[in-house]
């Protein structure tokens, strides 16, 4: 087995212990290029099948096509798919874009208040009904106790340090300096009422495995992850008017994989171009309040 | 694609001893710094008027940088010509042993930091003894702060000779001891000329020398179960046995043999997503398996084949044990123990040993297992599983133990002891040698009663019609005169098991009492009706059990889940009530359990 076929064992490992052990499970798709391999390796996982719901939170400040991505392969892989939204922030315009709020505090209110109350049931979910091709209002209510998450320890300090199931207390809190053990394969699968655990796949992946993994199985991505002609491309995907793309040739996944192991971005951190993570606290704080 | 090899290490040591500068030196000194990293945390050093340390760089978060010790462990990425490494920080403050064990549990091979001035301290001997228990096999020795000691041969030689010693008493044997100091970078990625005298390999050329995994391949054959999909609402029937290759290897055609159930198939498929088809699955491959017959398992079986060396199956076995919680493992308690895929109702039977991991003091006379203890003890699961002694196989022989939500305790299987007298065995004894009966004895209750009392129970998969003929049953023996009761499993679940909390935690106490409420329904002469969902041998051995020295009859419908065990009556599922109750009735009536009826 190559170091590809190990990482690929671990998250398929890790998820099937979650679908067995968790009733009420969910998986969080961000449209970006590690969810799309989390999900391709839950495809991978129940051969070909998704039986888990697939959650993702508008901040309707995305990039259109991150959009028309999502419901095109929602359609074609027979996806269970929903999304939520923090409706009264973006009715009442308080948000960043808006001019309203700082880059930190929209986040708070688009992202981390929208997550909160869509997995808890509070807020209403969307589902795509796979006749009609649009969204219905959800009639499930359940909170999820289960939360599959794409993100990858080398992505940024904080996240280095989280276990592949991790638990959220009542008020969705990640105590970090006080985390269970977890060896030899056993997660934590047994979880007090009120709780959750968030379950993390992709863990130990680096950003060039994803692109290698990708370009391996020949998974689909949005096409912002690539030069279009222009000379830019976008590293990482978020809302637009916080996500700035970078300067490069890359068009096509070899030529990616080629960058980040020998070329221009070698030493640069993933994340440089998500302008929240600049600003005080950053991420940590964001993460702490139950940001991914 | 790279098609490079990878490699984790873990950092052990204890507090204050230099891990975290160790590492900061590796990626600084083989340039795999994030650019910009090294400049901020200067940037961040001059600011609040500290001198730079290459601790810091690993300082990510806000709490440790207050506090100044790492409290958990972080992965960092570096890469030299050889291969890539993940390597671990491990804290080194007690407070967070449980930390250093997610850690070095992932490694597949450690480095441990002992300062050369300060020497040997407990953590130091801790984690040389955790790294035992974890099972990393390969441990290079580090004596750190060679700098504080002038350099010295000498200081060198007698921490290698004292260090040694202690290791030889747990079995472990270092790869080698280096002698470094990571704040000088002498002996990490160059040859320090401090030091003529040492001669072996720098940090970096002894991570190149470690080998990666054992040979897994070659071993026998052990898949433990995970899961089974059926996928019946997107079209598709294959009925699929999914879970990951511990060791050894299987392809189609062979034959292969579930345990503890001692079900047997043979392999029909291999499935795959999105690969070329495949006909063989190998150790550390997660896999999908059709099989040719559909026989009814479960997850947490072990799948073997008939023709490997067996694994044990037992539900009493010595063990090895760390402990890591807070409240510590006590006899009269039940805990959950993960093994594998198997998941088991555990108790602690008996302690025979303790070890102060600190100073390796053993104690016989311990009541109970405290945080941070290593215990030689005796665990009983309310039902069997197999296991291998972690001296065939790790994978199969390593548990963890869970309390109260979160895993608290760790260990390995050194020795199956199911043929002694079990807990329950014992519990029933105890119980009948004290039973005080009234002044009513059994055969002048079955005269007035005009039946004798029995246990009914009715099992079978969900879904099959259990309770409407339990329930008629009651009904038709109850007009024709008789003391029968049915009780609803749901009514105990709520009320004598209100205390009980999960089910899964509580499997074996749930039993127990509806086993002991049996023998009293019984005693009292009554026909004592339930029901239990899915039943195993396990299950209505233990009720049989408890149930003695009354009577059971065990009333199947549809499959089940039974392999040893000959249920009385099995009773298909019919479309007629009344030909379902008549069965159970006559078969009564010919045991002479009651006399006639009409239905």
């Amino acid at each position: 087995m190559d170091h590809l076929d190990k990482l690929e064992a671990q998250s398929v490992y890790i998820l099937r212990e979650a679908y067995r052990e968790f009733k009420s499970l969910c998986m969080l798709w961000s449209i970006g290029k590690d969810s799309t391999v989390m999900l391709w390796l839950a495809r991978k996982a129940f051969f070909g099948h998704v039986p888990i719901p697939l959650v993702h939170i508008d901040t309707h400040f995305k990039i259109p096509e991150m959009i028309e991505y999502r419901d095109h392969f929602a359609l074609e892989w027979n996806l269970n798919m929903m999304y939520g939204e923090n409706s009264e922030a973006l009715a009442g315009k308080f948000t960043f874009p808006d001019g309203n709020a700082d880059r930190i505090t929209c986040c708070k209110y688009l992202k981390s208040e929208a997550l909160k109350h869509t997995l808890s049931g509070e807020w209403p979910r969307y589902r795509i009904d796979h006749e009609q091709h649009r969204y219905v209002q959800d009639e499930g209510r359940e909170p999820y106790t289960g939360v599959i998450v794409g993100v990858r320890a080398d992505e940024e300090g904080s996240r280095s340090k989280e276990r592949y199931f991790s638990p959220r207390d009542k008020d969705n809190v990640w105590d970090v300096g006080d985390q269970p053990p977890e060896f030899w394969n056993q997660f934590k699968t047994d979880f007090a009422p009120g709780t959750h655990v968030r379950i993390h796949p992709l863990l130990d992946w680096t950003e060039q495995n994803i692109w290698e993994y990708i370009e391996r199985e020949k998974i689909p991505v949005v096409s912002l992850y690539f030069n279009q002609g222009e000379g830019i491309r976008y590293r990482s995907l978020g809302c637009y008017p916080c996500t700035n793309s970078v300067n490069s040739d890359a068009r096509t996944v070899p030529e990616i994989i080629e960058e980040l192991k020998s070329g221009k971005f070698s030493n640069i951190a993933e994340r440089s171009g998500r302008a929240q993570d600049a600003e005080d606290g950053g991420l940590e704080t964001l993460r702490r309040d139950g940001y991914m | 694609m790279s098609g490079r090899a990878q490699m984790n290490i873990v950092i052990v040591g204890h507090v204050d001893h230099g891990k975290s500068t160790v590492i900061g030196r590796l990626l600084a000194d083989t340039g795999t710094l994030p650019k910009g990293k090294l400049e901020a945390v200067r940037e961040s050093c001059r600011r609040n008027s500290k001198p730079f340390e290459y601790a810091f760089l690993l300082d990510a978060l806000k709490d440790e940088q207050a506090q100044g010790i790492t409290i958990d462990m972080a992965r960092c990425f570096f890469k030299t010509a050889a291969r890539d490494y993940i390597i671990i920080d491990a804290p080194g403050h007690i407070e967070f042993l449980k930390n250093m064990i997610t850690g070095a549990s992932r490694a597949d091979s450690a480095l441990l930091v002992i300062d050369a001035d300060e020497g040997i301290k407990e953590n130091s001997k801790r984690h040389g003894q955790m790294m035992s228990m974890l099972g990393v096999k390969q441990v290079t020795v580090l004596a750190n702060k060679m700098d504080l000691v002038n350099f010295s041969e000498e200081v060198f030689e007698k921490l290698k000779a004292d260090y040694t010693a202690f290791l030889s008493q747990i079995n472990v044997t270092p790869i080698s001891f280096i002698p470094v100091s990571a704040r000088e970078g002498d002996n990490i990625a160059s040859r320090s000329e401090r030091m003529p005298w040492y001669k072996g390999y720098t940090v970096l050329e002894q991570l190149d020398q470690f080998v990666s995994d054992k040979e897994l391949e070659e071993k026998p054959f052990r898949f433990p179960v995970q899961d089974i999909y059926k996928f019946t609402r997107s079209n598709d029937d294959r009925r699929i046995i999914a879970g990951t290759v511990a060791a050894g290897s299987v392809q189609v055609g062979d034959e292969v043999l579930f345990l503890p159930s001692g079900k047997t198939s043979v392999i029909q498929s291999v499935e795959s997503f999105n690969t070329a088809p495949k006909v063989r699955a190998t150790a550390g491959e997660p896999s999908g398996f059709t099989l040719t017959t559909q026989i009814y398992i479960r997850p947490g079986e072990l799948m073997v084949k008939p023709s490997d060396p067996q694994p044990e199956v037992g539900s009493r076995f010595r063990v090895n044990i760390f402990w890591l919680g807070r409240a510590p493992m006590i006899r009269q308690k039940e805990y959950k123990l993960k093994l594998g895929s198997a998941r088991a109702t555990v108790r602690l039977a008996e302690i025979w040993n303790t070890l102060d991991a600190s100073d390796l003091t053993s104690s016989k006379s311990k009541q109970q297992i405290d945080c941070r203890d290593v215990s030689e003890c005796i665990l009983e699961t309310t039902r069997p599983i197999a296991f291998d002694t972690t001296v065939i196989s790790e994978a199969t022989g390593r548990f963890v133990i869970v309390d109260n939500y979160e895993i608290a305790g760790g260990g390995s299987v050194v020795e199956n002891l199911s043929a002694g007298e079990s807990l329950l065995q014992q519990h029933i004894r105890d119980r009948e040698s004290h039973w005080e009966a009234g002044l009513i004895r059994t055969e002048q209750r079955a005269e007035v009663n005009r039946h004798r009392a029995k246990f009914i129970v009715f099992t079978g998969v969900p879904g099959t019609g259990k309770r409407v003929v339990a329930k008629a049953l009651e009904q038709c023996l109850f007009l024709n005169g008789m003391s029968a009761y049915y009780l609803g499993v749901a009514n105990i679940d709520r009320g004598l098991d209100a205390d009980l909390g999960s089910r899964a935690e509580n499997g074996g106490e749930r039993l127990r009492r509806i086993g002991e409420l049996a023998r009293i329904l019984t005693d009292a002469g009554l026909l004592f009706i339930t029901t239990i969902d899915d039943a195993d041998d396990y299950d209505i051995e233990t009720l049989k059990a408890l149930n003695e020295p009354n009577d059971i009859l065990v009333v199947n419908m549809g499959e089940n889940g039974f392999l040893r065990y000959q249920p009385d009556l099995q009773v298909p599922h019919l479309d007629v009530l009344a030909e379902a109750v008549k069965q159970v009735a006559d078969h009564l009536k010919s045991r002479e359990i009651i006399l006639d009826y009409q239905i």
